[in-house]
């Protein structure tokens, strides 16, 4: 207890100059866009609102649960606060959070920081909120959309926000794309469980306690149309990219073939550490993955569809 | 009249529907220390927030040093910000800034004061709280009573001329508690202190000002009241 | 002055304690982009900065062993890059007769990310081992960060106590009500059922949070506060401040520019 816990934050040194860079300017641009939406938004509440409330996520992440073997799962929070304040405060106070986080823990690099605020603000937020509205619009005010789309906006977010690490490190050359995204991917799939569980959790209680905060009526005219959609084309980016990045199959079975440790690989199951990742190889997983991420694909398609026919049918009757 | 507080009529529902003040009538003329009971709910809080503006009433008048507060300019406003120093419950709340230094320099800043006037305003009021050697530390590591005590300093520092404090001594132990109520004997401003402490009233407030559902059910001299059994009992309080 | 874990400033006498923040926070980041930028495999350039940040440790009167050990928290991170071992081009090394081969450029690049990493964190240690967090937002401020994010940054830092204490409180009454939970042999209710009642308890803290920042609003103010970020002018850089940054560009440019003479 006595660090914040750790994530999947980049250290410095693994990412190339060139990407650091270029993921330095993308935060930037984020959060300079986020604090004039906020800004608009909240006026001169924009300030204390968003540094209690990024403390707060902080602390939140100190909020562990045992899961087995002495290991502990803890809320990440950006699809919490996607969804309880919108997309561009969302950004706001993950960009702090991280940043904060590099500055007192070195929990992630300093030159890498840009990368992270992209992942864990930009990109996780944007996917948990995309992902939230379409489930919410399906629903129609239903109270399954609230659980159904807070589980599915934080396990989609989680596990696209490392995606794009993944890429990251590939795109370094720090990292083999066949090796790196499935694997964070797949460690992902099951940390983006337990971080559906509490944000459903987080969710469930201010519904019952302060409904005002969880009424998205708030959130959808602070962002208007064009952030779902950039939040959905995001994640559908990452989905593509990184299955298409490591399916070049030959370092893999190189790997495979060299070492030999696939048929072991295959036979551990995948453990959650309480930081990063294990890596443990997995032909079987691949497939997996990528039909996981299809299959989530589908079924985001279908809910928008749904949510288009009913507001079809809402405005023509 | 300046320097002073009137209210008449005070109205005030919060958005969710709930009725904070009905038609709360009271006055503290200058130099005055004034005690403001009641219990929790009695509406306290929801009239302190008035008296600088940050509420505005559904109804009723608010005039503090002279201006009228829910109708007057931005420039108005401002001077009323400084000239009531407003000591909310939680030091924790009032306390926002990395170091006690921030916190002090904060309203003279806003004040749009000169720096070297900052400086002596912070050097005053950390010297007035008897925290002068506190001026470069972290609001986290202080105690309750260190923070109390700066939380004053944040508003000392903007020269108000009307103090108003909500519960100053709670969750004070008692040592921390009498060095408080020796500070506040010391401090020459008009006060208005919203308490439970009434040993504390007795020693240090003249007048006594006794509210419950929105509105002032009772207003005299601090020992007629403290005396009045039955009104005290009538509304939750216990003669100390 | 008591420690707080959150606060991994060690309040020392000693010449980096003493360096202007804004100096502090350039060089570290101007260290870290050289360690960046320089080639993988130019080791004597890795060690020179090696040398350089163990150098920022004993200048900062920090303890070198507490140093070295905390940098490689990151370390398990190179796990993501253990397969370029396998994976990478060129000259292969064989492993006797188990049929493993290495790729020597893939050790190449693994052992420099190692080093390049353990290096970074050393420096971003030394920064926030002797620069306070007030002095480090103001040199966050001096460089030109939006004043509106360096504003959030120094409300978050105050409230990070605050709100971890809370949170503390939460997990202490959790644990006080349930007992110690025995994962392993499934006491306390389903992993779901855990996961969610934390869940509950960041929800309870993030309402208690909503409410406190609207009570933070209340007094800010009553002080004045319009919502423009106003604060003193920073104090100029000193004769001597300006000598050590001047100084510190020039080795790290050094330092930059080394591998590339004799490469």
């Amino acid at each position: 207890m006595l660090s914040s816990p750790a994530q999947m934050h980049v250290p410095d040194g693994f990412l190339t100059t060139t990407v650091s860079i270029v993921l330095w300017v993308l935060a930037v641009l984020a959060i300079v866009v986020a604090l004039r939406r906020v800004g608009n938004d909240l006026g001169e509440r924009q300030v204390p609102l968003m540094g209690v409330l990024a403390a707060c996520i902080f602390a939140g992440q100190m909020l562990n649960f045992p899961v087995a073997g002495g290991t502990s799962g803890h809320l990440i929070g950006a699809a919490l606060a996607a969804i309880l304040l919108g997309p561009w405060a969302g950004i706001l106070v993950l960009a702090c959070v991280t940043g904060i986080q590099a500055l007192i823990f070195q929990d992630g690099g300093l030159l890498a920081m840009g990368s992270n605020i992209v992942n864990m603000g930009v990109v996780s937020v944007f996917t948990a909120w995309g992902v939230y509205r379409i489930v919410q619009m399906a629903a129609r005010g239903a109270r399954w959309g609230m659980i159904v789309g807070g589980f599915a906006a934080a396990w989609i977010s989680v596990v696209v926000a490392s995606m794009a690490a993944a890429l990251q490190l590939a795109a370094s050359g720090a990292s083999p794309a066949n090796v790196a995204i499935p694997t964070m991917a797949g460690v992902h799939m099951l940390i983006g469980i337990g971080e559906g569980l509490i944000t459903v959790g987080a969710l469930s209680f201010l519904a019952a306690t302060r409904r005002d905060l969880v009424s998205h009526d708030k959130t959808a005219a602070v962002a208007g149309r064009g952030v779902w959609i950039a939040g959905l084309v995001l994640a559908i980016g990452l989905a593509v990219a990184s299955p298409l990045a490591s399916t070049h199959p030959d370092g893999l079975e190189r790997v495979a073939a060299d070492i030999g440790f696939l048929d072991r690989a295959q036979s551990s199951p995948y453990k959650i550490f309480s930081d990063y990742m294990i890596p443990g190889i997995h032909n079987q997983a691949l497939s997996t993955i990528v039909a996981g991420v299809v299959g989530v694909l589908l079924v985001f398609v279908v809910a928008y569809g749904v949510a288009r026919m009913r507001r079809g049918a809402n405005t023509a009757s | 009249m300046h320097h002073s507080i009137e209210v008449e009529d005070l109205h005030f529902s919060y958005p969710d529907g709930h009725v904070a003040l009905n038609g709360a009538t009271l006055s503290v003329a200058p130099g005055e220390k004034v005690a403001l009971l009641g219990p929790n709910g009695a509406g306290k809080s929801t009239l302190i927030l008035h008296l600088n503006g940050i509420l505005k009433p559904t109804s009723g008048r608010v005039h503090v040093a002279g201006i009228d507060v829910p109708n007057c300019s931005k420039s108005e406003l401002a001077k009323v910000r400084a000239a009531v120093g407003l000591v909310f419950q939680q030091p924790d709340d009032q306390l926002f800034s990395p170091t006690v230094f921030d916190d002090v320099a904060f309203g003279p800043i806003y004040q749009g004061l000169p720096e070297s006037e900052v400086r002596a305003r912070v050097r005053d009021a950390l010297a007035a709280v008897k925290m002068s050697d506190y001026v470069d530390r972290v609001s986290h590591h202080l105690s309750v009573g260190q923070k109390k005590r700066i939380a004053i300093a944040t508003v000392l520092s903007m020269k108000p001329d009307l103090l108003v404090l909500d519960e100053p001594t709670a969750g004070l132990d008692p040592r921390g508690r009498r060095e408080l109520m020796h500070l506040l004997h010391e401090l020459p401003q008009t006060m208005l202190i919203s308490t439970h402490d009434l040993a504390m009233v007795r020693e240090l407030l003249p007048r006594t000002i006794v509210m419950e559902g929105g509105r002032v059910v009772a207003n005299g001299p601090t020992n007629e009241i403290l005396a009045d059994e039955v009104l005290l009992h009538a509304h939750g309080l216990e003669k100390p | 002055m008591h420690v707080h874990f959150l606060d991994p400033y060690q309040d020392l006498r000693s010449p980096v304690h003493a360096l202007d923040a804004r100096v502090k926070l350039v060089l570290a980041l101007v260290f870290i982009l050289v360690v960046s930028l320089t080639p993988n495999g130019a080791w004597a350039s890795l060690l020179l900065l090696f040398a350089v940040a163990v150098s920022a440790v004993l200048l900062a009167g920090l303890n070198v062993g507490y140093v070295l050990r905390r940098a490689g928290l990151a370390l398990p991170f190179a796990l993501a890059a253990l397969p370029l071992v396998f994976t990478a081009p060129g000259a292969r090394i064989e492993l006797g007769a188990t049929g493993i081969s290495l790729s020597q450029i893939g050790i190449e690049r693994l052992l420099s990310i190692f080093f390049k990493s353990y290096v970074s964190m050393q420096m971003a240690i030394v920064l926030a081992s002797a620069t306070s967090f007030p002095d480090l937002l103001q040199a966050m401020r001096a460089i030109r960060l939006p004043k509106l994010l360096v504003a959030i940054f120094g409300l978050m830092w105050r409230y990070l106590f605050v709100l971890v204490d809370e949170a503390m409180r939460l997990l202490r009454a959790r644990d006080s009500r349930s007992g110690a939970l025995d994962a392993a042999r499934n006491v306390g209710g389903s992993i779901s059922w855990r996961a969610r009642s934390a869940g509950g308890m960041a929800g309870n803290l993030f309402m208690r949070s909503f409410e406190r920042g609207d009570r933070i609003y209340d007094a800010m103010a009553a002080r004045g506060y319009d919502g423009e970020v106003r604060s003193m002018r920073h104090p100029a850089l000193s004769a001597q401040s300006l000598r050590v940054l001047v100084a510190g560009l020039v080795l790290l440019s050094v330092l930059f520019a080394l591998p590339r003479l004799f490469a």
